[in-house]
């Protein structure tokens, strides 16, 4: 068997082998559970079937030439040791692949720009806040007054602007069947909309290396109804702890910690984050508020750019 | 006194960290002492000295680099089967977090700009002043001082295994990760100042070689009659001239914020970490394809030669090659869409990305088509080379799929993406290096590497990497990270982890078969009388294996592409072969020892410099001062070779 004979033979098994198991519910960037990500998943099954369209071909050529003209004694085979030019051959590769991005750039371009939109513009949105420590993830409720470590709640059916910023190393914030990731900076406060469809525990993880605690930052986005929230947010508010100020200095030392919920924390401290950590020299970040940062809001509503970073 | 030794050490030595690094010592103390008594023993200190570590000769160097590159796959081997072990079950305690961390970092450190840099550097040197019929490059002494730069950049940051600590912020060391206040330890420093000075061998080899390929052509070949390896290295040298640059830059500005307490990088005070982030990736993504376009020129002599036939659609394959190089400047956003570039840049950057998957796919038809109606011979070179065809159609498949930049906000960071680049830098990269060195080594070193060895590496290798890389797409869509050295065992992730690890063995045992089918052809291989072992087409195949140091006894007028296949087509092999009366006196570039003595006093003061110990910095720098003065002191650096003696050489080579 010859070298591209087999490893052609290798190849297509292994790519039958993950388009089956691709129905396994383990397979979460395939198993989408909101708007965002089944936007994602739709271009990635296009593109997928626009690149076979190259990918296929090739090996078919491949096997075929090399089957048909091997060095071997008595090969009926044309031998042609100086035929090397064809316009039409060269047209033909030069134009399919031109046609193949000039059809998933244009999808590509339609989808990059209609993420930016909440998925839905008839729900109020919901905020959570998002700083990435070292080695934890801290979720804020602007709008509840709550927050949890290494979790988060979300109503089911409603958009969820994720605000993303970093008191640590950067981090990339990541809930693959929600959506793609975004992310999260010091300095900054980075924007991502995600929003799930039915209730369920989906997996999250940071996606950019953080350090020697980095493969520990997991967390988990429940989703459930909206009544449940609401109980879930008062709940927390009563039985929580508050995070204060020292609180958070102790979060933020570097360690590895489970889950936590607190039924309030220091006004402004992920706008605080934002600023200490540089936001203040930011132009882009002046409209976060007066010099304690703590005055101002984030821009709202047209200023928001989700997944596309920070704030016009 | 006991106590500073013993703080000496645990903070230097690492002596407090256990048995891994006390055996680290002993292995490398051993090496050492073996290699200093062999060659004391044999008195080859004087050879080693005359003929390698002074010589200016392209060929030399080109083994060299080939040398310092095959090492280098074998540490980053080592470190790729270290990383795959600790992931072949979930929570396995056989790294812990801190060595896993170091271990990535060099690992991909290592393999781009310590294996597959002088792997290609080792083929430019080697092979382009034959193919172009010069006698070296435009520039000997340059050479020497861009092998030795390179040589002690490599060791510089090899060292901080067992001297300081390596450094741990992954291979493109994001700040503010690679800040001193999140990495206090030397090993970041070991990592900027190792790249660094082996990057300026790097820009000097592209200027060098751009030179060599304009100006030292043999008369009548135009460039659309040169070869395609040399037309690849042209593309390589432009994009390095243009690229490392930006690299230097970022390297120097983040060492300053670590060493002299700059912002550069930091938020803080008006820096900002992405400024980095672009300059590494201005870099970075060129150099992708600075590493591959010379393998795209090994596969296409390969093709040609071992089916019998010309290159197809050569006009095509030059400038798919030219907008390959130019196209690659416009894509480096997507390796960061997720950063909030904005979906107008985002959409640029993607439609660029997925663009130079045009020219990339019709070089693999132009491949395609020119076996057609050939003869093919499957021999080793040929072998990689087909091998490559499959593995790159996947891998340049999925790197469309990643420029789709929303759906990139999936892939990015997953394994999906660390599965797409192993298999173009494996599949392009390596697979053309090592089609490469099968099909240039009779030309270096006088024989053939056996087949049939050959064939066991090929097959574990090929085998052993699909295995290790497919179940990483799958990896990443079930939303595995990279980087992470641990992993819960509730996600499904444990049975493609385990079989990913076997195929990492396996490719494992493929290379060591390499270093067996080397070590047995020394003695066994096939010698190569004819200098022409393989019925090649350029003018390399019609010099004897090895060649003679000056290459051409009489420069050769080039009529055609392909002139040395057409000639023997022809029967007209003798136009290739010097008659008396066309020798002349040779001149050539003189051996010196500074380009090495410049290279220690480089990683002399480098060294100071991740210790912060300014007096031993301050004299290495002074040392490299003092060796650039001497070579501007030095009028006589060439000697001329007297027509008798090439005449003599060519008797007894039986070419006259």
């Amino acid at each position: 068997m010859s070298a591209g004979h087999k490893s052609l033979l290798l190849v297509v098994g292994a790519a039958a082998a993950l388009f089956l198991s691709g129905c396994s519910p383990n397979y979460l960037v395939l198993n989408p559970a909101g708007p965002v990500g089944r936007e994602e998943m739709h271009l990635i099954v296009l593109s997928t079937v626009l690149v076979l369209a190259v990918v296929i071909p090739v090996f078919v050529l491949l096997a075929f030439i090399v089957w048909r003209y091997r060095d071997r004694p008595g090969n009926p085979a044309a031998y042609r040791p100086e035929w090397s030019e064809s316009r039409i051959l060269e047209i033909v590769w030069w134009g399919i692949p031109i046609i193949i991005v000039g059809v998933l750039g244009f999808y590509t371009a339609k989808t990059t720009f209609a993420l930016t939109e909440p998925p839905e513009s008839s729900t109020q949105p919901l905020t959570i806040q998002v700083t990435s420590l070292n080695w934890k993830w801290l979720f804020q409720y602007p709008g509840q007054g709550v927050a949890t470590v290494n979790y988060c709640e979300i109503p089911v059916g409603v958009p969820v602007q994720f605000e993303l910023t970093a008191d640590s190393p950067m981090n990339s914030f990541w809930v693959p069947q929600l959506g793609g990731q975004e992310y999260a900076m010091p300095g900054m406060a980075m924007r991502l909309w995600l929003q799930a469809d039915k209730p369920g525990t989906y997996y999250g993880h940071g996606a950019n290396f953080t350090g020697e605690g980095f493969a520990h930052m997991g967390f988990n986005v429940v989703a459930v109804s909206q009544k449940d929230f609401d109980q879930w947010v008062s709940k927390a508010k009563s039985t929580g702890q508050a995070l204060t100020e020292a609180g958070y200095q102790q979060l933020k030392k570097p360690g590895v910690m489970g889950t936590a919920t607190y039924s309030s924390y220091p006004p402004g401290l992920f706008h605080d984050t934002v600023w200490t950590n540089g936001g203040r020299y930011d132009p882009k970040m002046a409209g976060m508020g007066g010099t304690d940062g703590r005055a101002g809001m984030m821009p709202k509503g047209a200023a928001s750019m989700p997944g596309t970073g920070a704030p016009k | 006194m006991s106590e500073t030794l013993r703080n000496f050490a645990n903070t230097y030595l690492m002596w407090n960290e256990g048995p891994l690094i006390w055996g680290s010592d002993v292995l490398i103390l051993l090496t050492i002492i073996g290699i200093v008594g062999v060659l004391t023993y044999f008195k080859k200190w004087r050879w080693l000295w005359d003929e390698w570590l002074t010589t200016v000769d392209h060929k030399r160097i080109g083994i060299m680099y080939l040398i310092a590159a095959l090492l280098m796959l074998f540490r980053g081997g080592v470190d790729a089967e270290l990383l795959r072990t600790q992931l072949a079950i979930p929570g396995n305690h056989f790294l812990d977090a801190a060595h896993y961390d170091q271990i990535f970092t060099t690992h991909g450190t290592i393999m781009i700009l310590f294996m597959a840099m002088p792997f290609i550097f080792a083929l430019f040197n080697i092979v382009v002043p034959l193919q172009i019929g010069a006698r070296d490059v435009a520039f000997p002494y340059l050479n020497a001082v861009s092998f030795w730069l390179f040589f002690f950049g490599a060791l510089l940051f090899n060292i901080s295994f067992v001297f300081g600590g390596s450094p741990d912020a992954g291979w493109v060391s994001y700040p503010p990760l690679s800040e001193l206040g999140f990495d206090p330890g030397p090993g970041e420093n070991y990592y900027l100042l190792g790249i660094q000075i082996s990057g300026i061998g790097s820009i000097a080899t592209g200027i060098n070689f751009l030179a060599t390929i304009l100006k030292m052509r043999a008369p009548g070949m135009s460039l659309m009659r040169m070869p395609l390896f040399t037309w690849s290295v042209l593309g390589a040298c432009i994009m390095i001239i243009f690229a490392f640059p930006a690299l230097t830059v970022a390297l120097a500005l983040l060492l300053l914020d670590r060493v002299a307490g700059t912002h550069f990088f930091t938020m803080l005070h008006g820096g900002n970490p992405a400024m980095f982030v672009n300059l590494f990736w201005i870099w970075g993504h060129p150099e992708v394809y600075i590493v591959v376009l010379p393998a795209f020129g090994v596969f296409s002599e390969v093709v040609a030669t071992f089916a019998r036939k010309r290159i197809f659609g050569y006009a095509s394959m030059v400038s798919s090659l030219i907008l390959i190089s130019v196209i690659s400047y416009f894509v480096w956003v997507h390796h960061f869409f997720t950063m909030g570039a904005g979906p107008d840049v985002n959409t640029f950057f993607a439609i660029a990305s997925m663009a130079v998957g045009i020219p990339t796919g019709v070089k693999v038809f132009n491949w395609l088509f020119t076996m057609w109606r050939g003869r093919i011979r499957l021999s080793l070179p040929m072998m990689w080379t087909l091998a490559f065809i499959p593995t790159f159609a996947i891998g340049g498949a999925t790197g469309v799929m990643l420029a789709v930049a929303p759906a990139d906000y999936q892939y990015h960071n997953s394994y999906f993406l660390i599965a797409h680049f192993h298999q173009t830098l494996i599949g392009g990269v390596v697979f053309g290096m090592l089609a490469g060195m099968y099909y240039w080594w009779p030309k270096m070193f006088g024989f053939k590497l056996d087949e049939r060895l050959g064939r066991w590496a090929f097959w574990f290798f090929n085998i052993g990497f699909y295995i290790c890389f497919m179940p990483q797409y799958a990896l990443g869509l079930m939303g595995m990270q990279r980087r992470m050295y641990v992993y819960p065992a509730d996600m499904g992730w444990n049975t493609l982890n385990l079989v990913s690890t076997i195929g990492a063995y396996l490719m494992g045992i493929g290379f060591l078969f390499i270093v067996a089918q080397v070590v047995y052809s020394i003695r066994h291989g096939e010698r190569d009388l004819t200098g022409d072992p393989w019925d090649g087409r350029t003018l390399e195949w019609s010099l004897p294996s090895p060649a003679p140091h000056y290459n051409f006894a009489v420069i050769p007028v080039v009529t055609d592409r392909d002139m040395w296949w057409i000639l023997k087509r022809e029967g007209r092999e003798e136009e290739l072969m010097p008659r008396p009366e066309e020798v002349k006196d040779i001149h050539m570039p003189k051996n010196s020892g500074v380009p090495f003595l410049m290279g220690v006093c480089f990683f002399v003061g480098g060294f100071g410099v991740v210790f912060n110990w300014w007096w031993l910095a301050v004299a290495g720098l002074a040392g490299v001062l003092l060796s650039l003065l001497s070579r501007s002191f030095q009028y006589e650096e060439e000697y001329s070779l007297p027509a008798e003696k090439v005449i003599e050489t060519e008797i007894s080579l039986g070419r006259l």
